[in-house]
């Protein structure tokens, strides 16, 4: 932002800007649109309103069906690739060790391989190993494909840590696990945080991985897929759009909570400071009272 | 301080040491963890389909019988067309990304208020807590027969809009709207490492707009660059939604050739080889870009 720019350089950035996120977001508005299409058939304009869709989506048996296994698979993914990702970012960024440079290039190597590749892969192997594919495959083809990605969001972070500290906590005689434990994690927490909000994201909207490893059951994504080629039913925009509503207002309302949390720590913060200050002062007039 | 902190201490200081023994090091045992998961759910399966892949065609077992018949069968039966499409479409989605996401990234990073830019991030992202197929649905009604677009156009102006489906520039149009983000980020992280003051020194010595891009910012943010193009390149190398919800039975993408092979025509060892293809393609790509690259700078620069 130091960058000197002409109003008419803001201008173009903004337009620029502005017409990206419409892009990215018409899809979205669309299917918020066919939600409440009152007829079976999508022809546009619409007939006559609806929000039965929404009423069926929220009572019938298969969206609830579909909303437990979607969470269930987000939430087994997100904690393990949450563990599994903080401990490789500490092979990835947090020491010096022969192989690292290799270790870093190979964990990533998932990231690179086409999922469709490794759905199908991972089913050939449980099939080898005569496991029959349900959710929890599901969940453990997912690990396998977002833990590097977690791995990545916590190494950012701990390339960024004040190395010093380490060296001073062990200095000052502090036990390796303490150092651990009150120097290298605290830190850190941000990024563990939103390493696991990146993994319950990309568990959420996963299709490539879910569609051949989750045997009988069915994800949100893979009934929108399946209906999608299928054929139309006009719960298919309800449902996506429900499916966009619920992770945004959780995330939305965690984010907002911990702002409130730290505004208040921050609130009571200063309260006690001010303490300490009136209290010190106090003491300082004592004596000439 | 007591002589067994003290031995306690070197001990730490040795540890955090390079070059030394991989079991002495804290930083070998963290990696084990990761190291046995992707065995598991990474090299075993990718073994597998290797194997697989020498297998007489149909085969649901693996057996003694090696054969090259698979690999051979790609070009007899013309697959290769489908690889070729694929690249194809994938590379036009990467050019079209970065062109889009080039000014972007730069409002982000060098035009736009902070404050401006973090709203402009999260409008970015959200749209990301859709899964792929439902958002490409999206397109879908906006651009069918009677879709948003056409039934728009029909009741306001009376005339029908030509089939925008089903063809190669609706997946291109598809590639490019899911995968601009894998571009704009690491284009973000990338400008900015460009210091401002540089590119100020440019202006005033005279440089042009298109002096400062080719000459002071691409050359300074091209880890970011590369990184961007290799993943947009590669995740749309191996897209299978786009070519399935936006472009019907008219493009024959490798991923929907090995979706079908596998699932419709039950053929596990043909369907392998073509995988085998499909990430060595992939494996080149993204090695040589990586080796291009200082992972912890890279990383490390975004802390």
């Amino acid at each position: 932002m130091a960058l000197e720019t002409s109003p008419r350089v803001r201008i173009r950035a903004t337009g620029f800007v502005t017409l990206l996120v419409i892009f990215l977001w018409m899809p979205i508005f669309s299917l918020v649109l066919a939600s409440f299409n009152a007829s079976r058939f999508f022809r546009f304009p619409f007939d006559s309103w609806t929000t039965e869709w929404y009423e069926q989506a929220t009572t019938a048996t298969t969206p609830r069906v579909l909303l437990g296994t979607s969470v269930r698979m987000a939430i087994v993914v997100t904690i393990a690739s949450t563990v599994l990702g903080f401990i490789s970012a500490m092979a990835f960024a947090g020491h010096q060790w022969r192989g690292r440079r290799t270790f870093q290039r190979v964990i990533l190597l998932p990231l690179f391989l086409p999922q469709t590749v490794l759905g199908l892969a991972l089913l050939l192997w449980f099939n080898q190993l005569n496991i029959a594919p349900t959710w929890k495959t599901a969940a453990f083809a997912q690990t396998v494909w977002i833990t590097p990605v977690v791995t990545v969001v916590i190494a950012i972070a701990i390339y960024g840590l004040d190395q010093e500290q380490r060296s001073a906590a062990y200095d000052l005689g502090a036990s390796k696990l303490r150092t651990f434990a009150e120097i290298t994690i605290p830190p850190l927490i941000p990024a563990i945080r939103s390493g696991a909000l990146f993994a319950f994201i990309l568990s959420w909207v996963n299709l490539s991985l879910s569609t051949y490893t989750t045997g009988a059951d069915a994800s949100i994504p893979e009934w929108i897929q399946a209906k999608a080629l299928g054929g139309y039913t006009p719960l298919v925009p309800s449902i996506g759009v429900l499916s966009f509503v619920l992770p945004a207002v959780t995330v939305g309302g965690i984010l907002l909570l911990t702002q409130l949390v730290r505004a208040a720590r921050h609130v009571n913060a200063s309260i006690l400071k001010s303490d300490s200050m009136q209290q010190r002062t106090d003491a300082l007039k004592g004596p000439s009272n | 301080m007591t002589a067994t902190h003290d031995k306690e201490r070197l001990d730490e200081l040795a540890a955090q040491e390079p070059r030394i023994r991989f079991w002495r090091n804290p930083g070998g045992w963290w990696s084990l963890p990761i190291v046995v998961l992707l065995g598991v759910g990474f090299a075993g399966p990718l073994l597998i389909v290797l194997i697989f892949s020498f297998m007489p065609a149909g085969a649901f077992d693996i057996s003694a019988q090696f054969t090259l018949d698979n690999y051979q069968s790609i070009t007899r039966l013309s697959f290769d067309r489908s690889y070729i499409t694929s690249l194809r479409l994938a590379l036009i989605t990467t050019l079209i990304c970065l062109v889009i996401s080039y000014p972007i990234a730069y409002a982000l990073v060098k035009t736009l208020r902070p404050r401006a830019a973090n709203i402009v991030t999260a409008l970015i992202v959200t749209p990301l807590l859709v899964s792929e197929n439902t958002r490409l649905f999206g397109w879908n009604l906006i651009l069918s027969k009677r879709g948003i677009l056409d039934g728009t156009s029909q009741s306001l102006l009376s005339t029908e809009l030509p089939t925008m489906l089903f063809n190669e520039k609706a997946i291109i149009l598809g590639m490019v709207y899911i995968y601009v983000p894998f571009m704009l980020f690491p284009l973000v992280i990338g400008l900015s490492t460009v210091p401002d003051e540089v590119i100020e020194a440019a202006r005033d010595l005279g440089a042009t707009r298109w002096q400062v891009l080719h000459e002071v910012e691409a050359p300074l943010a091209k880890p970011g660059i590369v990184i961007g193009g290799m993943l947009t390149f590669v995740l749309s190398l191996g897209a299978i939604s786009e070519a399935q919800i936006l472009g019907g039975n008219a493009v024959i993408t490798i991923t929907k050739d090995i979706d079908r092979v596998f699932g419709f025509q039950q053929n596990w060892p043909f369907g392998s080889a073509l995988s085998v293809v499909l990430v060595m393609i992939t494996g080149l790509i993204a090695y040589f870009s990586m080796s291009r690259i200082n992972l912890d700078e890279v990383i490390g620069g975004a802390a």
